[in-house]
């Protein structure tokens, strides 16, 4: 577990948090540009130095004036921009941090990251500056992960690449997140990104944490400013479960129902995260009939709350799982919406997130 | 018909390429911690250490070839704790020389150093701190490697100041041949003496050197717009 508090104060700034993080999966830290994300993760590293505590697992890192410096922490970091030396070559650069942890603490071999990021060709580049955005973010990101962390912080690590190389690096973060169990805190203000890679989810507004908790369980909260979002959305973890050929669709199953989607590359039993944006769900009160919608599905209202004049967001139980309805509020008093009514929630469009 | 340099000219070269050399070397210890110093410090020392290490850009020579000869002599406090050590007094020694052109040139060698730390990103030094790397690594494995052509500035200028001074070295070396006698001073004892075609050979490689040295720093470091 991570416990973190921290104050600190700049002009026109106030970070004051007190929190506990997991130490597993990842962890996404998400909020409006402004909202001491950034700040809180360069105070965990070490790079701000806030009045508070530190505590890793148990180790601490910074309490009273015990303040450990950032390069004995074992942490990765991952900045906006890749920062590569420019003066090393790829490998270098590469093996810069892995160079200065101690034998004992090196658990990640060169040979792994290089095959992990795929980055064999251009290993034996020296010109970091020719090499695209996703290339020398990866070399940033293995770079990090070559000092064996303990924790791995991500600041906003695919905000400055174009939309090809963001799609190029995140199958390599899921990657990452299968198959490393190092823990992450990532910084992001695309709930997007947030969606497809956390676990758990921190809120920040004006320097201070709002929620903290499960992905799940606080995209489904009608209380916190993301609800209010466009793109308002709940995730559901699911399993393939079979292929039809003949539509080139796949069933995804879950405790609660089925969802169909076009056909995706994995074998049953495999694990997969949808996205249903809340805008993209509609309700019904009778199962309908024929509806080219083919994901209907049986559900109990949880909540509901008014979304600006005409709009209200609709909280629905699905067996375990949670996704969000935005209608008009004409549709909730024609149809008679009421807390713990049982409805059919029919799914236009579902994403496919990792 | 004579060679161009005499016996006492080439002692006179001899002469200032080690002061040169020696001084150059001095500047480049003392300046390198003091430039990063500046480079990384908030500290309110700040404004005031720059102005001091800049004072020789602007007062004459003679006011710092004045103050240093009360500092070094026989009552100043330089003067005293040489005795103290038992080394003797430094005025009109080789040592004196190397002491007084330290002081002329440290901006010559401060400034470039200063501007080329500060250019290294503040991301690249914090980058580094998060991959193992202490203060002392970082200076040496990413703000010098970093800052490669200020430090060849730093040197080129810090050299070539040394060798073109005249009046901290007349005051404080006096004209001791083979001790104090560089050659911006044999060459102010040619014309003295009214020997022109001496003084010729000496000023006429002296421009040449000069030339050179610039046109180093200007290949090293092109001016005017780049991309």
């Amino acid at each position: 577990m991570i416990h973190a508090r921290f104050d600190l104060a700049y002009p026109g700034f106030l970070l004051h948090t007190d929190i506990q993080l997991p130490m597993h999966g990842i962890t996404a830290l998400f909020g409006p540009s402004g909202s001491g994300k950034t700040t809180l993760l360069r105070c965990i590293a070490g790079l701000e130095r806030a009045a508070g505590m530190l505590r890793i697992q148990g180790e601490v890192w910074q309490e009273g004036t015990n303040f450990l410096p950032v390069y004995r922490r074992r942490l990765g970091y991952v900045f906006q921009e890749s920062n590569l030396f420019t003066h090393l070559s790829v490998r270098d650069n590469l093996e810069y941090g892995w160079r200065r942890t101690p034998a004992k603490q090196r658990n990640v071999k060169l040979e792994q990251v290089v095959e992990w990021l795929g980055l064999s060709e251009i290993l034996d580049r020296s010109d970091t500056a020719g090499l695209s955005g996703g290339e020398r973010q990866r070399v940033a990101i293995g770079r990090a992960l070559l000092t064996s962390p303990r924790l791995l912080l991500m600041d906003e690590p695919l905000s400055a690449l174009d939309y090809a190389s963001k799609q190029d690096i995140l199958p390599y973060l899921e990657r990452l997140h299968r198959e490393l169990d190092i823990p992450v805190v990532y910084v992001s203000h695309s709930l997007e990104e947030v969606t497809r890679l956390a676990d758990h989810l921190v809120l920040l507004e004006q320097g201070g944490v709002i929620a903290n908790g499960t992905l799940g369980n606080t995209l489904a909260r009608l209380d916190l400013p993301i609800a209010h979002l466009d793109d308002a959305s709940a995730v559901i973890d699911t399993r393939v479960a079979a292929h039809d050929e003949a539509y080139q669709l796949t069933r995804l199953d879950f405790n609660g129902g089925n969802l169909w989607v076009s056909k995706i590359e994995r074998v049953a039993g495999e694990s997969a995260r949808v996205r249903v944006l809340a805008r993209d769900v509609s309700i019904a009160t009778m199962v309908p009939q024929g509806s080219s919608i083919s994901n209907v599905l049986a559900a109990s209202i949880n909540a509901i709350c008014d979304e600006g004049p005409e709009k209200v967001n609709v909280l629905l139980s699905i067996g375990d799982h949670t996704l969000l309805s935005r209608i008009t509020r004409r549709s909730r008093d024609q149809l008679g919406l009421v807390q713990g009514m049982e409805v059919f929630a029919q799914v236009k469009s579902v994403a496919l997130m990792a | 018909m004579d060679y161009i340099f005499s016996a006492a000219d080439l002692s006179a070269i001899w002469l200032t390429i080690k002061l040169a050399t020696v001084v150059t070397v001095i500047l480049l210890l003392v300046g390198m911690p003091l430039a990063w110093w500046l480079s990384q410090t908030r500290s309110w020392w700040k404004g005031p250490v720059c102005a001091v290490v800049a004072l020789p850009i602007i007062l004459p020579p003679t006011v710092i070839g004045f103050y240093l000869l009360v500092a070094m002599g026989p009552d100043g406090p330089l003067g005293v704790f040489m005795q103290t050590m038992g080394w003797g007094l430094l005025p009109f020694t080789f040592a004196g020389l190397v002491v007084a052109s330290v002081f002329y040139s440290l901006p010559f060698v401060v400034q470039p150093l200063q501007n080329a730390f500060e250019a290294v990103p503040e991301r690249a030094l914090e980058t580094a701190a998060t991959l193992r790397a202490s203060s002392l690594d970082i200076f040496f494995s990413v703000m010098l490697p970093l800052s490669k052509p200020g430090i060849l500035t730093a040197t080129v200028l810090g050299f070539a100041h040394t060798v073109g001074e005249f009046g901290v070295v007349l005051m404080i070396g006096g004209n001791i041949p083979d001790q104090t006698r560089v050659v911006s001073v044999q060459i102010y004892d040619h014309v003295e003496a009214m020997e022109y075609a001496r003084s010729h050979g000496l000023s006429a490689a002296m421009v040449v050197f000069a030339f050179v040295a610039l046109l180093a720093l200007y290949t090293i470091n092109p001016t005017g717009r780049r991309k």
